[in-house]
């Protein structure tokens, strides 16, 4: 957050700022994340039931996937990450060069929460990360 | 909603696994190196009557081919092997008979017994066995203790002794945690074949032959049955889904 | 702690400087291993062959020894001998330091040590590594309540029961340690029932040589001689356990060797594998079981420095054992192509080869460090000294417990 450029967190600021007026005014000190994240229809379930939720669809799906060997896609990470890379990083934890934050690492810095899953898994979407291997010599 | 999308996955996924299928008989003429019948769906469990195994047929593994290793590293990501602490899924042991001087060679990878000790001295239940008779590590409970590592009687598990940059999607790995040959979970559960078996095809050898070794009607159960095959170790009676030929 | 020093001030300062080595000492492990964490153990000697190294040597040695430790208290406790009776404080002392300082060493070297929270919430338990999580910690629980009724004079009539509990855990406790070993069947180093036997008989001698040294330095400080009497026969005791332990690691290696298909190993442990068999024969046989029992059943008139002296070539003698055994019986290969000659990129057939580096020598070391600290900050907060009838009048109100 310390590095968003000016522009960006001016932005924010006035985003914020707007928030005060409905909200508390917790929300003004601490400038909320944006990310360059295309649009898509739909996510596999709605908005607030995912902001609140997805960890639990994630860590059940992972025991399903890695133990018994399913592997639908609706709440597999790598579908996360299929949608919710930045339009330019093509990745969901990269700050882009207009400031943006990757998709899971923005807000997971913005509530303070430790986000490990890409220690091990790919952060980028699975066609842009065959295309790279693809490049490698 | 969801449902319906993955019922159509399930269907474009079974015609892409019979695509395969196809590729690979046509990749070695008169031989069906790996049965894809089992078409099974994305939400299905991995089933329990399958025993997934592998034949290595060291008669056929050519001496200066190295094609399954690349391979494997290529399809997990692997470092070069070159230094003693970069992660080996799968390595080609080059063989000469003491007494005789016969020289042979023969890849070898995690060998996916029945009975592992690895899942036996696992502290935290990390490694464990599929139902289709895989072994696996779950690195989201494995500690890095290593002590499967000392269990293994076939030196197949690799620990991750750096960190990883750029993971293959399907492959998540990680510092500081065991591995080993999956024997290509991510694609059995796609109705693809293992990706050394493969590439061994594709290099015209034909030494790797996958399948399930319960179904009575599979090339490698039918192999089995028809000449002599043994397991690396038998003596330790871990019942390994690898077995092999000519050594 | 009954304090003697001529210059209190002096006494204090000595102390506190102590106590500040052995935490900055302990902060440098903790230091190595942060390094390892962030690096990943490719910063270590450690590879995928010799998966265990120092870290374990140093952990397994203090864990054996925090179990034999206890066989003082025990004797007072269980066996009735009054003269190790009063020194049952300092050895369930030693005990938890010990523990503490091994499982410092064990954890903090795990490829994932932030996930302590997953072996304490998820167990497999047809592993010994799970039953040891509750082993160890049992041991600082038993050793803490046996602690208290042996200072507490209200609790002192549980101490007899917490004694013979402790004796009964810490068999437990040697037994699931050597079982590490025991149940593995892939390597010809291991996968032996003598070993659960082996590490218990080899935990008496460790353990009271470690007593020994604390007791030696702790009445150095208080500017105390130890009664000859229970010098005499501290010293004797330390020579039976030396024997035994030399006698149940030969007897290992004769039966081993007696075998065709281990012949190979042993003889690469023994004889023509470099450094393992310079340790095995002239650190643990000469220098560590040889040299002590020279020094500890020679006649004449037993001197405080050559008991010390045989107890620190003990712990030499252990840790070159530990070395041998984790590190040596690794590097050997598995014999996956028995009659045939192996070679592979993974270090089939081939001899692997250790060299430690010094994230883990620091880890190792602030381990030991732990200890120190733990026994010198419980020596100073408890009358943890032994005060013995000879140079202490009124002796009868410790420990009336178990008579």
């Amino acid at each position: 957050m310390r590095r968003a450029t000016a522009l960006a967190r001016a932005a924010l600021l006035i985003a914020a700022g707007a928030a005060v007026v409905l909200a508390s005014g917790i929300e003004a000190r601490v400038p909320r994340p944006a990310h360059d994240t295309p649009k898509g229809e739909r996510c596999v379930e709605n908005t607030e039931f995912m902001r609140r939720n997805h960890m639990k669809l994630l860590v059940h799906q992972r025991d399903r996937t890695v133990r018994e060997g399913v592997r639908t896609k609706a709440h597999s990470l790598a579908n996360c990450v299929d949608c919710h890379a930045g339009a330019t990083t093509r990745s969901v934890i990269a700050r882009g060069p207009d400031g943006s934050e990757g998709f899971c690492a923005g807000c997971h810095a913005y509530v303070g929460v430790t986000l490990d899953c890409f220690e091990c898994h790919a952060a980028t979407p699975r066609a842009a990360a065959t295309a790279a291997a693809e490049e490698r010599p | 909603m969801t449902d319906r999308r993955d019922d159509v996955d399930a269907g474009r996924r079974q015609f892409v696994g019979w695509g395969v299928a196809m590729a690979g008989a046509t990749l070695a003429p008169g031989v069906m190196l790996f049965d894809l019948a089992h078409g099974r769906a994305p939400e299905a469990p991995a089933p329990r009557g399958v025993r997934w195994g592998m034949l290595v047929d060291a008669t056929r593994c050519a001496p200066d081919c190295n094609a399954c290793i690349v391979a494997c590293a290529k399809e997990h990501g692997l470092p070069d092997g070159k230094r003693s602490t970069d992660a080996q899924w799968i390595r080609k042991v080059e063989l000469k008979d003491l007494r005789s001087g016969r020289a042979l060679g023969a890849p070898v990878m995690c060998q996916h017994c029945a009975k592992p000790p690895c899942v036996d001295v696992c502290p935290t239940g990390a490694s464990f066995k599929r139902a289709d008779g895989i072994v696996l590590v779950d690195r989201h409970t494995c500690i890095g203790c290593r002590y499967c590592m000392l269990a293994c009687p076939y030196q197949a598990r690799s620990f991750v002794h750096e960190p990883v940059v750029n993971p293959q999607p399907d492959v998540p790995r990680g510092k500081g945690c065991v591995e080993s040959c999956t024997l290509c979970v991510h694609r059995i559960d796609r109705d693809r074949a293992p990706a050394c078996v493969e590439a061994c095809a594709a290099a015209g050898h034909r030494a790797l032959v996958f399948g399930d070794l319960n179904d009575p009607g599979s090339e490698i159960a039918k192999r089995v049955a028809s000449y002599a095959t043994a397991p690396l170790r038998p003596g330790l009676g871990l019942d390994p889904g690898v077995r092999y030929h000519g050594i | 702690m009954p304090p003697v020093a001529a210059n209190p001030q002096s006494e204090s300062r000595r102390y506190w400087g102590l106590v500040a080595l052995a935490a900055l000492l302990a902060l440098a492990g903790y230091a190595a291993a942060h390094h390892m964490d962030v690096n990943g153990h490719a910063v270590t000697g450690m590879d995928n062959r010799v998966v265990w190294g120092l870290p374990h040597v140093f952990a397994i040695l203090m864990i054996v020894a925090a179990s034999g430790v206890l066989n003082v208290a025990s004797i007072g406790s269980v066996f009735g001998q009054a003269e190790y009776k009063a020194r049952a404080p300092l050895a369930g002392l030693l005990c938890i330091a010990l523990l503490a300082g091994g499982l410092f060493v064990l954890m903090l070297d795990l490829g994932r040590p932030e996930r302590m929270v997953v072996a304490a919430t998820h167990y497999n338990f047809t592993s010994v590594f799970a039953w040891n999580v509750f082993i160890y910690t049992g041991m600082f629980a038993v050793a803490a309540a046996y602690l208290w009724t042996l200072m507490e004079r209200r609790m002192s009539r549980w101490s007899g029961p917490l004694g013979v509990a402790a004796l009964v855990w810490r068999f437990v406790l040697t037994t699931g340690t050597g079982a590490i070993f025991a149940f593995l069947v892939a390597r010809p180093a291991y996968g032996s029932a003598l070993l659960p036997p082996l590490f218990i008989v080899l935990s008496f001698a460790w353990g009271l040589a470690v007593f020994l040294v604390a007791q030696a330095a702790a009445y150095a400080w208080c500017g105390r001689a130890l009664p000859e009497a229970i010098h005499a026969r501290m010293r004797r005791l330390l020579g039976v356990f030396v024997a035994a332990a030399l006698y149940f690691s030969l007897v290992h290696h004769l039966v081993n060797a007696y075998f065709a298909q281990q012949q190979a190993f042993e003889r690469f442990l023994l004889v023509d594998g470099g450094l393992y068999p310079l340790l095995y024969w002239g650190a643990f046989v000469a220098a560590g079981s040889v040299a002590p029992l020279a020094l500890l059943w020679r006649r004449g008139a037993p001197s405080a420095a050559s008991t010390l002296a045989a107890a620190l070539l003990v712990l030499l003698g252990a840790f070159a054992w530990l070395y041998v055994f984790v590190i040596g019986g690794q590097a050997y290969p598995q014999p996956i192509f028995p009659g045939f000659d192996a070679r592979s990129s993974f270090g089939d057939g081939a001899i692997a080869r250790y060299a430690p580096r010094w994230p883990e020598l620091v880890l190792g070391i602030g381990g030991v460090a732990l200890a120190a600290l733990v026994t010198l900050v419980g020596a100073r907060a408890f009358a943890f000294v032994p005060e013995d009838p000879a140079t202490t009048p009124a002796p009868a109100a410790r420990g009336a417990g178990a008579d």
